[in-house]
């Protein structure tokens, strides 16, 4: 209207329309699709009910409180078949976010060495960095799991050899079986707080003391010794104050039980499966998207960097890395979001995921639409959170034009 | 945003029609497209619901839905059958895709109620037990505690399974597998020390495994385990019809009826007999059921009875080699007993 006005030269508005106005039309339009997409819904919604009331079946989510009645292998939080349904739902979150996160981790890590690789001047780890490129990443990733599952970790030792290697070895503390890792779990004394403590005092000491000693190195010319003063006080201290509280942690070792390993700590065979499986199928995409980033960075730049006298590994890590991660970034929040969305095969290997517990839950109750809807809603709001995050990080990489 | 308009309208209207597809009436949907959809097991369970080397369908499971069909149109072939897992099967019946499950379903009475189904045959009497390598040296499913047990999921017999060891103070791991394929094959791996299904299934999986001899099944039946066909709910005519297919089998069995000799006992002196193959006069047997006069005979020339059905499928003419046990006819001491047909 403003413009309007300003062409007019006059400071009456010039009588159109309302409908022709185009604040007023944008804000029609959005209001008729809020309705027609409300209204959509709540048809579908009650449909649904009518249709589900005719078959004799109630929709809802109160059955999510009854008891649940099976076992779950995989739980990280107290769980028994007397627990309810939600809590089982619970655990088979918990399941897929631990395992979406490990695999995002390793992903991450074995994507950006492969991606690095590629480019190496070493004609043998470049060519071995293409092959496993193009392996993994032309293998649908269920097979990969398979792969993993039935034609690595099903083929390794049996229990019953672990039993016996146990009684030639009897000092033995880290056993791999078709049953999984077995390895001493740690039993935290007291006292064990306070060294908890001291690692992250050492932390935020750490933090501090970098950013002092930026702040130095540019009013005066030298940097501090940053790396030893960190470690030391992040490692060296807590290391301390572990030794002063006596040592206040022991061990836990895995005995033989009557059918498996009893006591420990073990990481079962379907979630290594899934892990391995998902880590290096998404690495092989990451490696191309770093080598991509890498590649889309202009010669020059490394070029005027050499020309400054920086070193190779200063060049890398001030100069091409950063102007590499806004190329990078994006596309690597999508193999992200695609793991996440992957980690729902584990149901193939019976790993206790979100799906694969749901699965049950929708059996034994029937609420199949209930539990549909829980799933989508649960794997959008993890896909939308990671999305966030990247979005995030991606802003405070991008270019700050001046 | 015309076009987001439209897209959304056109959106409510698929969700909409989608979900009132109206399946009151069963039987006249299915002789309106002139076929049975039967869903029936997709993990080849030999003896229940299995593809031969050819691609067709065996089993006792397999028997009732060509009895359905049988009765129905008077042709066994008039069926397609939908190989469904344990989690499939139930979703598959509610949303109307399957007219009728034969899926070795045990009929409980949340599946009968909260899902929303209707059960009344049973066509084999099982029971849940143990199967573990030889080599173990177990004999009995109480010395199984701190075992790992293979267990398909979303069945009956993964929340037995949790009740037996809790009710007897013992331990177990669960290794829970979504297709029974992948269980079978983590037990033959020695993922689990134990796998635990119906006795029936057991002695089918045992056949697949390298060398069926190094395992055994333990002598618990932990279970009931009553198997038959399911249907929707509140559609009586249509479970009468795949009730009765099954009774006319058992029927069959007790008045001595077999593939071989039914034309020949039509004109039997007996009129249980007579009434039974819809030769009597003015008997309006097949027609109340609404299925033609000669249905049971269709049944029987199709599949025979079910004696023959069973030890074709599961007894001694089959690898499994089960015995009729609870299955007898109850004349004999078993649990198989048809209603009066008059």
């Amino acid at each position: 209207m403003a413009l309007a006005d300003a062409r007019n030269g006059s400071s009456e508005p010039p009588k159109v329309s309302l409908l022709y106005n185009p604040a007023l039309r944008s804000v029609l339009y959005q209001v008729v699709t809020l309705v027609v997409i409300v209204a959509a819904v709540w048809y579908a919604w009650n449909n649904v009910v009518q249709n589900l009331a005719r078959a004799n079946m109630s929709a809802g989510f109160g059955f999510l409180n009854s008891r649940a009645g099976f076992d779950i292998a995989q739980t990280l939080i107290a769980y028994t078949s007397d627990s309810t349904y939600f809590r089982a739902l619970q655990v088979g979150l918990l399941n897929t976010l631990v395992v979406a996160a490990a695999g995002i981790v390793t992903a991450t890590i074995v994507g950006l060495l492969i991606g690095v690789g590629r480019l190496s001047n070493n004609w043998l780890i470049a060519r071995l960095c293409t092959v496993y490129v193009e392996i993994f990443r032309n293998i649908p990733p269920l097979l990969v799991i398979f792969f993993w599952y039935l034609g690595v970790l099903a083929l390794l030792p049996s229990i019953r050899s672990i039993f016996q290697h146990l009684e030639e070895n009897p000092d033995a503390i880290f056993f791999i079986s078709n049953r999984g890792i077995y390895m001493p779990a740690p039993v935290f004394g007291e006292g064990f707080g306070m060294v908890v403590g001291a690692f992250i005092l050492g932390i935020i000491a750490a933090i501090a003391f970098t950013i002092w000693a930026n702040a130095r190195q540019r009013a005066t010319g030298k940097r501090p010794p940053v790396l030893w003063v960190n470690l030391g006080l992040i490692v060296l201290f807590p290391i301390v104050v572990f030794l002063v509280m006596g040592s206040p942690l022991s061990l836990d070792y895995a005995v033989p039980g009557s059918f498996n390993m009893r006591g420990g700590m073990s990481i079962g065979p379907e979630f290594l499966a899934l892990y391995l499986a998902l880590s290096l199928y998404t690495a092989s995409f990451i490696a191309e998207i770093v080598r991509a980033g890498i590649r889309g960075v202009s010669k020059g730049q490394s070029e005027a960097a050499f020309a400054l006298g920086l070193r190779a590994g200063h060049t890398t890590r001030l100069v091409v890395l950063p102007q590499a991660l806004r190329i990078i970034i994006p596309p690597l929040t999508s193999q992200y979001l695609n793991l996440i969305k992957n980690s729902s095969l584990a149901v193939a290997v019976g790993y206790a995921d979100l799906v694969a517990v749901g699965g049950t839950i929708l059996n034994q109750s029937g609420k199949s639409i209930e539990i549909i809807a829980i799933w989508m809603l649960v794997y959008v709001s993890i896909s939308l959170i990671t999305s966030l995050f990247m979005n995030w990080f991606n802003a405070k990489m991008a270019l700050v034009e001046r | 945003m015309a076009k987001k308009i439209v897209t959304a309208l056109v959106g409510a209207a698929v969700l909409g029609f989608g979900a009132t597809a109206s399946q009151a009436d069963t039987l006249s949907d299915v002789k309106a497209k002139g076929f049975v959809q039967c869903g029936v097991n997709g993990s080849n369970l030999a003896g229940f619901g299995a593809q031969d080397s050819q691609g067709n369908w065996t089993g006792l499971d397999v028997d009732l839905c060509k009895a359905v069909a049988a009765a129905v149109f008077g042709d066994a072939t008039k069926v397609k059958y939908t190989p469904l897992s344990a989690k499939d099967r139930f979703p598959a019946l509610q949303s109307g895709e399957i007219d009728l499950l034969a899926r070795n379903t045990t009929w409980s009475i949340s599946r009968d109620t909260q899902l929303g189904f209707d059960f009344r045959a049973v066509n084999y009497y099982d029971g849940q037990g143990f199967m573990v390598k030889k080599e173990l040296g177990v004999k009995s499913a109480l010395e199984l505690s701190g075992a790992s047990v293979c267990v398909q999921s979303g069945t009956t017999t993964e929340l037995n399974l949790a009740d037996y060891f809790r009710s007897n103070n013992m331990d177990f791991k669960p290794v829970v597998f979504e297709a029974q394929d992948e269980a079978d094959a983590a037990y033959n791996a020695g993922r689990c020390d134990a796998y635990t299904t119906d006795a029936s299934g057991l002695y089918s999986i045992r056949l697949k495994m390298a060398n069926p001899d190094d395992h055994m099944v333990l002598p618990e039946i932990i279970s009931k385990e009553p198997l038959g066909p399911a249907v929707r709910q509140n559609d009586s005519k249509w479970l009468d019809i795949v009730s009765w297919s099954h009774y006319a089998m058992v029927a069959a069995e007790e008045f001595g009826i077999t593939q071989a000799n039914v034309e020949e006992m039509k004109t039997s002196a007996n009129p249980d007999i007579k009434r039974f193959l819809g030769e009597e006069a003015d008997s309006t047997i097949g027609a109340d059921l609404g299925v033609p006069k000669d249905w049971a005979v269709q049944i029987i020339k199709a599949v025979g009875n079910y004696g023959e059905s069973f030890e074709r499928n599961v007894g001694e003419g089959s690898p499994l080699k089960i015995a009729r046990g609870l299955n007898a006819q109850w004349t004999k001491g078993g649990l198989q007993y048809a209603p009066p047909i008059r």
